[in-house]
């Protein structure tokens, strides 16, 4: 396979594909307006499952702990939003990016010389100790019952969070642009070429001169501060955190719908959880008991047939068709 | 001041010693070659003087600078470099980027994250030099995966030469190639710039003999002797522990 989705070989430029899902979002937006809060839900797990494919798709951080800087992020909007007086969206958005930054900092530096098993448990073992502050710290976090009465103000200024849903599918899909935009100039820069090459081969990439550890915790707190703006946005939308933001399910749950969508091909993170939350969504109501099912055997033939996830299948679809 | 210069450099596994007091120097410009049998300790040697590998004791000086206890990263920046025994390259990434990763490092642009790193033309056209002058050029898109063993082991050697080392560090760069293109990779060698001083590591004796102006032989992680190729070929003790062995 040639196509380059990084590095020095690859174009840039911004295909016509890649303006598909903006397209799809926009039409959805018109034409579904009962399952706008849906595709709130839908968009924040893109930009949560963006920013793990920055670390485990390109620089190959394998992590099941994602969810304690998404989870942090949400806590952080939640309590400036229900304990201070600073309702302003991009106050709180801001304060939950710099706050799971913080997280990602301290805790990549802590964990990032680990590889494999051991980094997994670390990472698992970092969203679980986070649980269970949330769940002791009722005070702050409202334990087990969630933290409700989160107030969230207009959007600058302007755009109050309506009943439909409107306003909050406009600002994340906003936030989500934004997202992606940096995320694809990282994927495309020197920087996402070398996480590549970190992802290859880190030996070699020692020997080339690269300070390893240093790049991964630097990519790794980039990648916190996107996934708990997202946590911060899921928060905003429902003006409510419950515990289920942290600890394995969530990082389990992020983990699937990017494995399922295609580990580090950007738009992998797109598809992974439209079908998931849409399979959750509609299998749940028919089949509240095993919807689960559903998602476990898709899962299982994605990764025993397709490895590159449903976005690997349509590209060796498009190819055969290309070759005939 | 030598180039690269090791001090009593003592490496051992429990028991085992893999590298025993070597006191070793390395001249600017030097072709200097390091042979032995098979677990003499040569790519122990080699990893120590990378820092991959701790010594147990001894000193490593670069330049007269005593670089034993800093980082891997720091010494390649300082000008030292190295080619893998097995293949170590990046296999899903064509040649290119391969080669290109390296530049980056070294001009320190590789922790750019806003500008594509394809328009970074600086680093390309370096690179593309670069594999041109290793007769790579029509390679260059394709996947390393997909190359030539042979060629894999010229992409080996142009990574290196992207760093533009003081200090090339060559484990066996003709290993696994079969004798019609480990000519080519010689031929590549010989016409490495002169300043940069070498050593190399390596099997193929007909190599050695042809690329060196010296040579060190090592034995269960003891320097047995050192000297011009000459004297290396007329050694007893050499003859005895290596060459009859390899000549029998």
């Amino acid at each position: 396979m040639n196509t380059q989705f990084s590095g020095y070989s690859a174009n840039p430029r911004i295909r016509w594909t890649e303006w598909l899902p903006w397209l799809a979002a926009i039409a959805f937006f018109f034409l579904m307006p009962g399952y706008l809060s849906l595709g709130a839900r839908i968009l924040i797990f893109i930009l949560f499952a963006l920013s793990l494919d920055l670390i485990l798709g390109y620089a190959g951080i394998v992590t099941l702990g994602h969810s304690a800087f998404f989870g942090l992020g949400a806590y952080t909007a939640g309590a400036l939003g229900a304990h201070t007086a600073l309702s302003d969206p991009f106050v709180q958005l801001a304060g939950a990016g710099a706050l799971s930054a913080l997280l990602g900092l301290a805790t990549g530096a802590l964990i990032l010389r680990t590889r494999a098993l051991t980094l997994l448990m670390l990472t698992l073992a970092i969203t679980a100790i986070l649980l269970e502050i949330a769940n002791k710290w009722t005070s702050m976090t409202g334990g087990a019952d969630g933290l409700s009465g989160v107030k969230v103000g207009e959007v600058l200024g302007l755009f109050r969070f309506d009943l439909y849903g409107k306003t909050a599918f406009l600002y994340c899909l906003a936030m989500l642009f934004i997202g992606w935009w940096v995320v694809r100039r990282i994927v495309y820069s020197p920087y996402g070429a070398m996480l590549t090459g970190i992802r290859e081969n880190a030996a070699r990439m020692h020997a080339i001169g690269a300070p390893v550890y240093w790049r991964l915790v630097l990519i790794y707190t980039l990648s916190a501060a996107m996934a708990g703006m997202a946590g911060a946005l899921l928060t905003q939308v429902n003006q409510f955190v419950g515990l289920n933001v942290l600890g394995l399910e969530p990082s389990g749950d992020i983990l699937v719908m990017l494995i399922l969508g295609g580990v580090g091909r950007m738009y992998g993170a797109f598809i992974g959880p439209v079908v998931y939350l849409v399979a959750q969504d509609y299998l749940a109501k028919q089949y509240p008991e095993y919807w689960y099912l559903g998602i476990g055997a898709l899962l299982i033939v994605v990764v025993l047939f397709a490895r590159g996830g449903i976005l690997g299948i349509l590209d060796a679809l498009l190819r055969n068709k290309k070759a005939v | 001041m030598h180039s690269l210069e090791t001090r009593k450099l003592c490496k051992t596994f429990g028991a085992l010693t893999v590298a025993d007091h070597i006191d070793f120097r390395l001249e600017p410009g030097a072709r200097h070659a390091l042979i032995g049998p098979n677990g003499a300790g040569k790519t122990t040697f080699v990893n120590m003087l990378m820092g991959a590998l701790a010594p147990s004791s001894g000193e490593i000086l670069l330049g007269g600078e005593d670089v034993t206890r800093i980082a891997q990263s720091s010494r390649v920046r300082r000008g030292l470099a190295r080619t893998f025994q097995v293949t170590s390259l990046f296999r899903n990434l064509p040649v290119l980027d391969n080669v290109a990763l390296g530049i980056a490092e070294r001009l320190g642009v590789a922790t750019r994250m806003w500008r594509a790193a394809s328009a970074h033309r600086e680093i390309i056209e370096e690179a593309r030099e670069l594999l041109a002058g290793l007769e790579l050029s029509a390679e260059a898109a394709t996947r390393v995966a997909d190359l030539a063993y042979g060629k894999q082991r010229l992409v080996e050697i142009a990574i290196a030469l992207g760093l533009r080392p003081k200090v090339l560090l060559l484990d066996e760069p003709a290993a696994g190639v079969p004798s019609h293109e480990s000519r080519k990779i010689l031929a590549s060698l010989e016409k490495l710039p002169a300043d940069i001083a070498i050593l190399i590591i390596e099997h193929d004796m007909d190599l050695v003999f042809r690329f060196a102006q010296r040579i060190t032989v090592l034995v269960q992680g003891v320097v047995l002797v050192e000297g011009t190729p000459e004297e290396i070929a007329r050694d007893k003790r050499v003859h005895d522990v290596y060459l009859g062995e390899a000549h029998a």
